[in-house]
Formats: structure tokens, sequence, C-alpha cells
């Protein structure tokens, strides 16, 4: 009888590993892990808070929760787009965090085995390397995995605060 | 099952302590208090039985008996505070047991000696009251008191006994006697009647076919009176009506115990009361926080529908009836899902009463505790955390700060000591005050202690006196040398800031030495329900709180006077006021950049004012406050938010925090001042 329970979890996690959710940005496919994610919405009314960092846009109302969104864009220092219908809210929840990630498009759920998944090389220099996980490879096309923790923990928090001091 | 039981149970018990002490500070048991006491206890007997706590069914029987001894027997000379502590112990006891039960424990405590000790309370009480219904059959007497008879009992000299025979076929004998003891009961004083379960019991409707119905009363009226009034009953056989000599035919009827029914009036009181108690339900929160989300998103989707783009342009006077009718719906569910969580803070104040009450008599104080708007409503889960804090808040002021009886009087203060529990709002906060009238806090010793205990980072004479007294707040923090049972171990204070810092409150202490000690509990609004104007700024909408707006009104851009620091201020009624215009200040883009375009509402604070600039005003609104989301505010945001609100339509607003714009803008002009 535990076996069996033991079994049905084991089934459960197999069910999310491995499996991303892929989206664009610009020309580039990004992949996020699927148990990060919640939900994913359509744009929204995005309410504006005064003096937060360019990417943080502002908060949501999510059927009574308040839930800020991020442009991923402009997190990755990427030029700001302007958004249509095609663009995406990525509800993802870390931590207990629920934060919204604004994509270009989303485009599909995609297993990518582990052994496809390689360190990201070492780019010391490079800012925008420090968000990815990993790159995934899927026949001839890549996939960026994201390290959601690192792109919600911020690192900025203290610039920030001495900025608006 | 056990939740229920638990539930009830300390509710009851709250109920219990509430009655009991507020008996105990009038020095008397009205009889509608006694039944109640007497209920309680029996709910609780009845419900512990059934879940097999027999320790707890077994003493709320014992204080059951003790009751219905009192309420029927009505005994005049009763020690008040010996019963008083007799019932708390009990309910003290009972709670304990509770206690054990909710942690998964067993209730094997013996509850026999109290049991024992109420048992020799109700002997002694019995011995005492001269009372002749102590007998056996004592509790089991009835007899109709209305007010009218009571007062004509006094010179009711004459005693009858009546016997009614019905027609033979008229049915339902029963009820037609219930007629005619109603009738007499207006002329009549006491009235005792066979058979006596007329109300409930057809088969006493037989009885009567057979044997009659024996009516025995005391009244004034003559007997012809009372045989015209006897005679209106319908269907009636035959009368017989006798006067009697003595009561002796009554006392017989009252020892055989064949009549028992409780006086109708009371059966009335009680059913009323417990209709009242059936009006409440318990809930489970998380019910309720998803219902309040629903209905959110209700209202939501009916501005989605009614302002769908494929009515747009169409003439639809039906659909435009029907959809204002919806919506009207709506706002009234939305108001009730909102004020469900809303709980007022007596419950909490009653409970410090008991409090006082003990530490008064442990310490050998007098204490009196007075409250004040303790029908300020707060958020469910607040009153849940602010009651432990509270009570350490209020142990401390009657043990330390509180002085012995001698020692008032020595100070040439009044003998009782006040602790003052005041609630109020203010500027969308829930304060709560405790006021103490005692000694006050010893700052030197305090600081001695602090110096002591490493506790000093900063030199001495810097200290503000809020700074020192704050040092009570430490954990193991106690300038008291002995440790009593109520306080002194100084573990209280910090549990009080850790309890009220988890619902993101603050406290604050004034002293005045000698005179007494001010501790303040701010209480901020997660999740409380303020009312707020809703002001528009260019595109985005901003909330301020009603109670601190003071007026609003329109300028000419001639008025601003704008001084050599670029601080804008304006002359209202011979007084000088700053001015901060929001769109500037929030970094928000709007059209109307001019003072004569937009309103200037007037806002204060703690007798702090100044004038803020928005473009239009919306409307007033009931909103209720959300805090803003971890991750915003780990961001230093722009000062002045203090969180936001969702409007009806489902947009998000954000809250100003007036008192914080105010001190960000008093801090501007202190260096204008010094420039």
């Amino acid at each position: 009888m535990s076996g069996l329970i033991e079994n049905k979890k084991e089934g459960e996690l197999d069910t999310q590993k491995n499996k991303f959710l892929t989206f664009l940005l610009g020309k580039e496919s990004y992949g996020i892990e699927i148990k990060y994610v919640s939900e994913i919405i359509g744009m929204q009314e995005i309410t504006h808070v005064p003096q937060l960092p360019d990417y943080v846009k502002g908060i949501i109302n999510l059927r009574g929760k308040i839930i800020p969104v991020m442009d991923v864009r402009l997190r990755f220092k990427l030029k700001a787009k302007e958004y249509s219908d095609r663009t995406c809210i990525i509800i993802i929840e870390i931590s207990d965090i629920l934060i919204g990630l604004i994509v270009d498009s989303v485009s599909e759920v995609i297993t990518i085995p582990e052994q496809n998944i390689q360190e990201p090389p070492q780019m010391s220099k490079n800012a925008n390397n420090r968000y990815i996980k990993g790159i995934g490879k899927i026949g001839d096309s890549v996939k960026l995995l994201l390290d959601c923790m690192k792109l919600i923990s911020d690192e900025d928090f203290n610039t920030i605060s001495k900025q608006y001091k | 099952m056990f939740e229920v039981f638990i539930y009830e149970t300390n509710q009851l018990l709250e109920q219990l302590e509430q009655i009991i002490i507020k008996s105990e500070n009038s020095n008397f048991y009205s009889s509608n208090d006694i039944d109640e006491v007497f209920r309680i206890m029996h709910t609780i007997k009845g419900s512990s039985a059934m879940m097999e706590y027999s320790s707890i069914s077994a003493l709320s029987h014992s204080v059951e008996d003790l009751f219905c001894f009192i309420r029927e027997a009505n005994p005049s000379l009763v020690n008040f505070s010996q019963l008083t502590d007799l019932v708390l112990k009990s309910a003290d006891f009972i709670k304990a047991e509770i206690g054990k039960i909710q942690d998964g424990g067993k209730t094997d405590t013996d509850s026999n000696f109290l049991i024992d000790e109420i048992n020799a309370f109700l002997e002694n009480l019995k011995k005492n009251s001269s009372c002749v219904l102590s007998n056996s059959a004592g509790p089991r007497v009835n007899f109709y008191g209305t007010e009218k008879g009571n007062l004509e009992e006094v010179n009711a000299k004459k005693t009858y006994k009546a016997v009614l025979c019905f027609e033979d076929d008229c049915k339902m004998e029963n009820i037609r006697a219930i007629a005619v003891i109603q009738n007499i009961k207006d002329y009549a004083a006491e009235i005792f009647y066979s058979p006596s379960n007329i109300n409930d019991d057809n088969e006493s409707a037989e009885i009567i076919r057979i044997d009659g119905f024996k009516i025995y009363f005391k009244t004034d009226c003559n007997i012809d009176t009372v045989r015209d009034i006897l005679s209106q009953t319908i269907f009636l056989k035959s009368l017989s009506l006798d006067e009697l000599d003595s009561d002796d035919e009554i006392a017989e009827i009252k020892n055989c115990g064949c009549i028992n029914s409780k006086p109708s009036i009371n059966k009335n009181i009680q059913l009323k009361s417990k209709s009242i108690n059936q009006k409440m339900i318990s809930v489970n929160i998380s019910k309720l926080d998803s219902l309040m989300d629903l209905v959110g998103e209700l209202v939501i989707s009916e501005s989605m529908l009614t302002n769908n783009l494929n009515l747009q342009g169409r003439q639809l006077d039906y659909f435009n009836k029907a959809a204002r009718q919806h919506r009207k719906i709506i706002n009234t569910l939305q108001d009730i899902v909102m004020s469900i969580r809303m709980v007022s803070l007596s419950a909490t104040f009653q409970k410090m009463n008991r409090i006082v009450r003990d530490a008064g008599k442990a310490l050998n104080k007098n204490i009196r505790l007075v409250t004040v708007g303790e029908d300020t409503e707060v958020d469910k889960n607040i009153v849940e955390h602010i009651s432990d804090p509270l009570m350490h808040i209020i142990r401390n002021a009657a043990d330390h700060g509180i002085e012995t009886v001698q020692e008032r009087v020595h100070k040439n203060k009044e003998e009782t000591g006040t602790i003052t529990l005041e609630a109020k709002k203010s500027g969308g906060d829930v304060l709560i005050i405790v006021r103490d009238d005692g000694r006050g806090l010893d700052k030197n010793k305090i600081l001695q202690k602090a110096k002591k205990n490493g506790l000093l980072k900063k030199p001495e004479s810097s200290l503000t006196d809020r700074e020192i007294y704050s040092f009570i707040y430490l954990p193991g923090f106690s300038t008291c040398e002995k440790v009593s049972e109520f306080s002194g171990r100084g573990v209280g204070m910090d549990v009080v800031i850790k309890n009220i810092g988890k619902i993101g409150g603050s406290v604050n202490v004034d002293s005045v030495a000698g005179e007494g000690t001010v501790v303040t509990i701010k209480i901020p609004l997660t999740l409380a329900i303020m009312n707020g104007m809703i002001v528009k700024v260019g595109s985005s909408t901003y909330t301020i709180p009603i109670v601190n707006i003071v007026e609003s009104f329109i300028r000419r851009e001639e008025d601003i006077i704008t001084d050599p620091d670029g601080n804008e201020l304006i002359l209202i009624r011979g007084e000088c006021y700053p001015v901060l215009r929001l769109y500037k200040h929030f970094g928000v883009e709007t059209k109307k950049q001019s003072v004569s375009e937009g309103i200037i509402m007037m806002v204060e604070n703690e007798d702090k004012r100044m004038c803020i600039l928005v473009d239009e005003l919306i409307g007033e609104q009931q909103v209720v406050v959300k805090a803003l989301p971890y991750y915003i505010k780990n961001f230093k945001y722009a000062k002045g938010i203090e969180g936001c609100t969702l409007l009806s339509d489902g947009s998000i607003s954000l809250i100003l925090d007036v008192s914080e714009l105010l001190n960000s803008y008093n801090g501007r002009e202190m260096t204008a001042c010094q420039a």
C-alpha cells in the first residue's frame, strides 16, 4: 500500500520533471521549469507604482490577489517592445512569492531530457548570463533555461535603495 | 465534531465569565443571569457527556445543580463573592480540560475536589435559606408570577378550589384548560392546577375528561366574581367552586410534586435567548477569504459583461435595466462580504475584565478596568493576535503600574487604581491604548539595568525617553527583583512586541513618573476596511483615507507662493500650508499641471496639515486595504504609499499614507527654515 503511494508521488513528480514552458523574447527562446508556473494570462491593465526600477512595471489584480509584474525584456536590459495581443504574463510562484513575467509570447511545453541540458558557458563579464541556469538542446534549436530564483531575488535591491535614498 | 465541541464550549465559557464578572461588579445576580448560567452549564454538561468527558460533565452538573437551586429557591443569603470564585474556578477547570483536549491529550484530571466544594456550598446555602421551598419538591413547584400576580400576592387572602368539567364531546380538554388558566391569571396570584402538564401532554385531556380540571388559586376577589369569570369558559358542563380555609390542600399538591410546569413567562424569555444564540454560526476563515476573492472577481466580470464591445452602440433598454439591478445586487453582496470579516473588539476587551479582576485579587490591589470604544471593528485576524499582547500589557499595568492601596492613599491618589483600555481608529490605523494611573516607569532603574546588561549602544545623554522605555520590550528585561505570579520574568513584553510585529503593528510607551503609563498599540490596516476618497492623477487613481481629509477646494495658480528653496506654499484663511503636487511627487504624467485645473485637498494627521494637488475627485468608497506584495516592498518605492486597494471595477488604486507624506514634507520645511 505504502509502496503504491510512493510510486504515485514519484509519478506526479515525473510528470513535471524535465518539462519546460518556453517563451519568446525577441528571437531568443527561453525555458522556465513547469513546476514554478502557476498560470498564463493575457496582458492586463497594470497599476504603476511610483519609483520602482523600470523593469517592475507595477501591480495587477488577479482574482483579488495583488501580484507584481516584471517586464523580462527590461530585466535583461533588452529594448522595450510595445505590448500586443501576443504579449503574455506568466505567473510564477517561487517560495510563496507570486510574480508575473511579461514576455513577448508563450510557445509550448516541451520535455528536455537531462543529458540535453548543458551548463551555461562561463562568461564572467556577461550580465545576462547570471539569470541562465542551463542551455537545453532540442534538435537544432537551443532554449535558454531561466533561473527563476535569481530572476526575483534581487542583488539590485541594495543599489536601488541607495539610488532613491 | 471535536472542533465544534471545543469552539462551542469555549464560547459558552467566555459568555459565562462575562456574566459572572458583570454580576460580581454589580454585586447582584439577576434572574436572567442565573438562568443564563444555568443554561450554559446545562449545555456544557450535555455536550461533554456526549463526548464522554466525564470530569467536565460531572463538574458542570454540580454547578448546574447549584444554580438550579438558586434559581428556584431564590435564597436571599448568598455569599456572592464565594459563588463567583466557585464558578470561575469551575470555568477555569473546564477551560484547562478543553485545552488539553485541543492538544490531543487526555482529560484525566479529577474534578471531585471542585465538586465537593460546590456541594458543600450548596448544602450551606440550603441550610441558611429560610425558604420553604427547599424541601425535596422545592424546585418543582410552579406558580404563575405575572407582575400583577406578584403585586396581589400580598393581600391575596382567599384560596379557592375549582373543579371544571367540560362537555363530553368538546375534545382537546387540555387546550381549554389552558384557556381557563389564562383567564384567571389576571385575577389570581398563585395558581396550581392538576393535571399539570396540560401544555404538551395529550394524556392530560383524558384525565380532565374523567376527573375534571382542578385549579387551586389565591385571589382577593370574592367567590361570586370568581364564579363569573370561570363560568365564561366555553363548553363548560359543570363548575364547583369552594373557598378553602387553609393552604393544606395546596401544600399537598405541592408536595406530591405532580404539578410541574415552568412559568410561561420564563419560557418565553428562554426561547428568545436561545434564538439569539442560534443567530451566530462559525465559519472557516479560508472560506470567507475565497468568498471575498470570488466576489471581487464577480465585480470585474460584471463590468466586463456590461461594457462588452458587442453591446456598444445599441439600444438596449431592457438589458440596461437588468444590468443595473444586477450591479445593485453585486454591490450589496460586496458590502456584506466585506463586513463579515470584521469583528468588534468588545469580546477581547471583556476578557480583560477577568484578567484585571484576578490580578487585583491576587495582588491585593483595588483595580478598575474602564473600556472605551470597544465597538471598534477590526479584522478577525487582528483580533486573534491582539488578545495575548493586551493581556500581558494589562497584567504588567496591574502588577507594576498600579500601587497598593496604602501606597495610593499615601500619594493622595484615589484608592482604586484605574486601567483604561481604549480603542479608536486614527488615520486608518487602529490604536489600542492601555492607560494606567499607577506609578509610571522608573527611567533610572531601566537605564541602570540596561547598562548592566550591556544594552546601551549610545551615550546615555543622547537617549530619548522613548528609547529608554523601549528597553522594557527586550527579552529577559525586567527591573523587578522578584518574580510574581503575574509578571516580572521579563518574557512578557517581548512577546507583546513579537505578536504585534507579526501583524505589522508597533508599540509605544509613554510614562510620567508617579502619574502612570500609556502603552499605545498601533495596528496597521491590513485588510481593515476604511472609507477612502478616490482621486485621479493622470491615468492613475489614488485613495486618500477620509479621516485625513479636511476639505477640498479650487484655487488659482497665482495663489501659490514659492519660497527660495522651491517649496510651494498656499495661504488659506490666514494660515500657510505646504503644497504637494502629487503628479510631481509620484512622477505621473498628467495634462492638468496647473493648480487651477486640479483640485486641492487639504489633509491632516496629528495636527499637521498640508495641501495635495490632484487632477479630480472620483468619489468616496469603502475599500479593503491590501498590503503591497512583498516583492514590491523590497524596493524603496516612493514615500507616502501604505497599501493598495481594489476598486469596484477591479482596477487597483494606491492608498496614500498621509502621515508619511506630511513627515517627508515637514523634513524639507525644516531645512528650509534653517536655511
